[in-house]
């Protein structure tokens, strides 16, 4: 590797010459069928062509694109110095990526899967998430850590852990966990973006799935700032008025074909997709609860001290007396992740949110 | 054949060696002083092809020397404040102040350190006001200094994460055309983390300037190095990564001087990283915590108080007629006028903000912090009115 050209004004983030270039694009491409890897890889790509500052870096990130090829294209398009392989070790990947993030840079790393992020847990949990407190914010540790996580797609151990409240539970942390194609353009811009350091966690059972989009829209909307921030707002994906479905990442898609049968059922179904789990949107989800009185709160993690039971306790701590049933749950089991043909009896299913659905106590309703 | 290694074969071929022979350590730790501060013979300084070290000026040596003084007075003066219960724990470096000195006067001003908890006389030296490095000693909050300001990171306590913190803040350098030199501390029982691994080999991979200074004081607490590591020297373990070795007398502070300035410039020419191993020892307990009659013979400390670093480089400047009466009252006086700054400093009273608990958690609090603060600040409300 050679020194590269990058001055050290553009690696502080020129914004508004970015502003300026999103501004002077001519007509958006339309609306097309986009993969939700699409929408990562060009999210990843637009937050580098605007900030010099921008580095990707990882396992195979480089000339392969990354095992799920999010990184696609990237060190061809803006060379080794941008993007680039590491070796093999996640813990020296974290703890590189915080000290270019002490020193100028914006690292967006990857770690492989969800499993393979425990070797830097300790500079997660020890630096990543303690910086910005231990100096009173004289050290910002602006970076994104993306994980590929959860299941559903059949793969082997140490494949599809869901390890979100792992780091939801680390104060410092922001946890980032886009179900739409839209989404996980627009929040992997934020995430970049943001001075504090994002977990970004992907479901990789999206990774293949297609949504119409116009991503050239999203880039302008985002970098003319056109589009309210997703941090710390949960998305309506679905309104309805007899209960609540809150859900997040892989368990979204899932909750939103519940509420779909329920509708055949005659039952209307609200579907709250939480978005980032830190900052938690207590607002939109009380909201909906209040107006509902009922609520069933769906994730792939084990239930026991998780997001799910996090969300459960908050709503009764906030909303108790809008409520005509017990908050339920629907999660994985408190079993290490199973192997593939065993899998279907461990996720969240369709039939699994509408017993519990059944369960909310529909007789005694007032 | 990758670039790092191509870097290694040019600076040996400088140096008329082989590249085997430059990332191996000389046959012996380089020494300058004797432990009654007389110069060893020219032939036995550290001499072999591509180990040979100049002595440093006097100007060098006296800087040095002053802050040598001051460290052991930072030292002695930190243990007092500890035993009259003015801070929780301080784990004093008495006996290595020689390898912390050396560790700040080799860098220049735009180069970075990475410290660890013991390493506080080096972040002085480095020109740390003292009472922003004792905030955290004294328990105001973690750290209480600006790292950015100083180029000194945090001391940190998770042992070795830093180091590959310092290769990042190298890199990030590298590829922004500065020649910024990092300087990564660690002790001899941290070397045994993955994390050591993992940063010597990022450093020389990416080929960055990073010095990995350890400080070889024989103990990680209570487990002596022989129960750590069985390599041959812990300067050894350079090769191993396509990196320069080299250990050194780490109670000599002119050997420290040289070795690692010579460090630094070859790191800053682009050589990539190297790694520097002092023999040194810790004369004290780990912290005041400790009770180090319980792991190691009294006739072993007693051994190593014939090596003092303070009474062997002040042998040498007298002989030298370096250290005039004036200068040492000169250099007594500052050492005074720091443990004077310290004591004041820790027996001032100081209550911390409450309500910086939550605001810098991230850049904004965020909804449930903001809730959080006006929670404890209600219950402080109320404390004051029953008061
Ligand atoms: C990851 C980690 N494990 C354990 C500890 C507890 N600990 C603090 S200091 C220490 C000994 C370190 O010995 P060494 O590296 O030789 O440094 P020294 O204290 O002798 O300067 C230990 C085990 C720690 N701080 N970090
Ligand atoms: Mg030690």
């Amino acid at each position: 590797m050679s020194a590269t050209a990058t001055t050290s004004s553009a690696a502080n983030g020129n914004v508004s010459a970015a502003t300026a270039a999103a501004a002077a694009r001519t007509a958006t491409t339309g609306t097309q069928p986009v993969t939700f890897a699409k929408a990562l890889n060009t999210a990843l790509a637009d937050s580098m062509d605007s900030t010099d500052s921008v580095l990707v870096f990882g396992e195979d990130v480089g000339i392969l694109g990354g095992v799920f090829r999010i990184t696609d294209g990237l060190t061809k398009r803006f060379g080794t110095n941008r993007c680039f392989d590491t070796p093999l070790a996640e813990s020296g990947i974290v703890g590189m990526a915080i000290g270019m993030a002490m020193n100028g840079m914006r690292p967006v790393i990857e770690m492989q899967f969800d499993a393979f992020a425990y070797p830097a847990f300790e500079q997660i949990a020890s630096h990543v998430a303690k910086m910005h407190n231990r100096t009173k914010g004289k050290m910002p540790l602006p970076l994104v850590i993306r994980i590929p996580y959860a299941g559903g797609i059949g793969g082997v151990e140490h494949h599809c852990d869901s390890s979100e409240s792992y780091y939801a539970h680390t104060p410092g942390l922001k946890v980032f966990t886009p179900a739409t194609v839209a989404d996980a353009y627009l929040m992997l811009r934020e995430a970049i973006d943001s001075p504090d350091p994002v977990i970004f966690m992907e479901p990789k059972k999206l990774y293949w799935t297609k949504e119409q989009v116009d991503l050239e829209a999203l880039r302008i909307s985002h970098e003319t700032a056109a589009v309210p921030p997703t941090e710390g707002r949960a998305a309506i994906a679905r309104t309805g008025t007899d209960a609540t479905l809150i859900a997040y990442g892989p368990s979204v898609s899932t909750a939103m074909a519940a509420a779909e049968a329920a509708a055949l059922e005659g039952r209307s179904l609200e579907v709250i997709d939480v978005r980032t789990i830190v900052p938690l949107d207590d607002a939109t989800i009380c909201a909906s609860v209040r107006k509902t009185g009922r609520a069933v709160v769906i994730a792939e993690a084990p239930g026991f001290a998780s997001v799910s039971s996090e969300i459960v306790a908050r709503i009764q701590e906030r909303c108790f007396h809008s409520l005509a049933a017990p908050v339920l749950r629907v999660t994985g089991f408190d079993t290490p992740y199973p192997a593939p043909k065993l899998e279907k009896y461990y996720l969240p299913s369709v039939d699994r949110i509408l017993d519990a659905v059944d369960a909310l106590q529909w007789e005694e309703k007032a | 054949m990758t670039e790092p290694r191509e870097g290694i074969e040019q600076v040996s071929s400088k140096f008329g060696i082989t590249p085997e022979d430059y990332m191996l350590p000389a046959r012996t730790e380089i020494h300058m002083l004797d432990i009654n501060g007389k110069l060893h013979p020219a032939g036995e300084q550290g001499v072999e092809p591509g180990h040979e070290y100049p002595l440093p000026s006097p100007k060098v040596l006296v800087d040095a020397y002053e802050q040598l003084v001051i460290g052991r007075r930072v030292n002695d003066q930190n243990s007092a404040l500890v035993r009259q219960g003015r801070m929780a724990v301080y784990p004093s470096s008495h006996g290595q102040e020689a390898a912390q000195v050396a560790a700040a006067l080799c860098l220049g001003e735009n180069d970075w350190m990475f410290p660890t908890y013991r390493d506080t006389v080096a972040v002085m030296a480095k020109g740390v006001a003292p009472m922003e490095v004792m905030a955290g000693f004294r328990g105001d909050w973690h750290s209480g200094y600006d790292p950015k300001k100083y180029k000194v990171s945090i001391q940190s306590t998770p042992l070795t994460t830093q180091l590959l913190h310092a290769v990042g803040v190298a890199h990030a350098a590298k590829l922004r055309g500065e020649d910024t030199v990092v300087l990564a501390m660690c002790g001899d029982g941290a070397t045994s983390e993955g994390d050591f691994h993992e940063a010597l080999n990022f450093a020389a991979v990416f080929n960055v300037p990073v010095i990995f200074f350890v400080q070889n004081n024989q103990y990680a607490i209570s487990v002596p190095l022989s129960a750590q590591s069985v390599a041959p020297s812990l300067a050894h373990k350079a090769v191993g990564y396509g990196m320069a070795g080299e250990r050194v007398d780490g109670n000599d502070l002119i050997a420290l001087l040289a070795v690692l300035r010579r460090a630094v410039r070859l790191a800053r020419e682009g050589n990539g990283p190297l790694l520097v191993e002092a023999h040194t020892y810790r004369m004290q307990a780990h912290t005041n915590a400790d009770d180090a009659t319980r792991y190691r013979e009294d006739a072993e400390v007693q051994a190593w108080i014939a090596k003092d670093p303070v009474a062997r480089m002040r042998s040498y400047l007298l002989d030298a007629g370096l250290l005039p009466d004036a200068t040492e009252a000169r250099i007594t006086a500052s050492a005074e006028a720091v443990a004077q700054t310290l004591r004041d400093g820790m027996n001032s009273e100081n209550t911390p903000d409450p309500t910086d608990l939550f605001a810098h958690v991230f850049s904004t609090p965020t909804t449930q912090l903001t809730e959080q603060a006006a929670m404890l600040a209600d219950e402080l409300a109320r404390e004051e009115e029953t008061r």
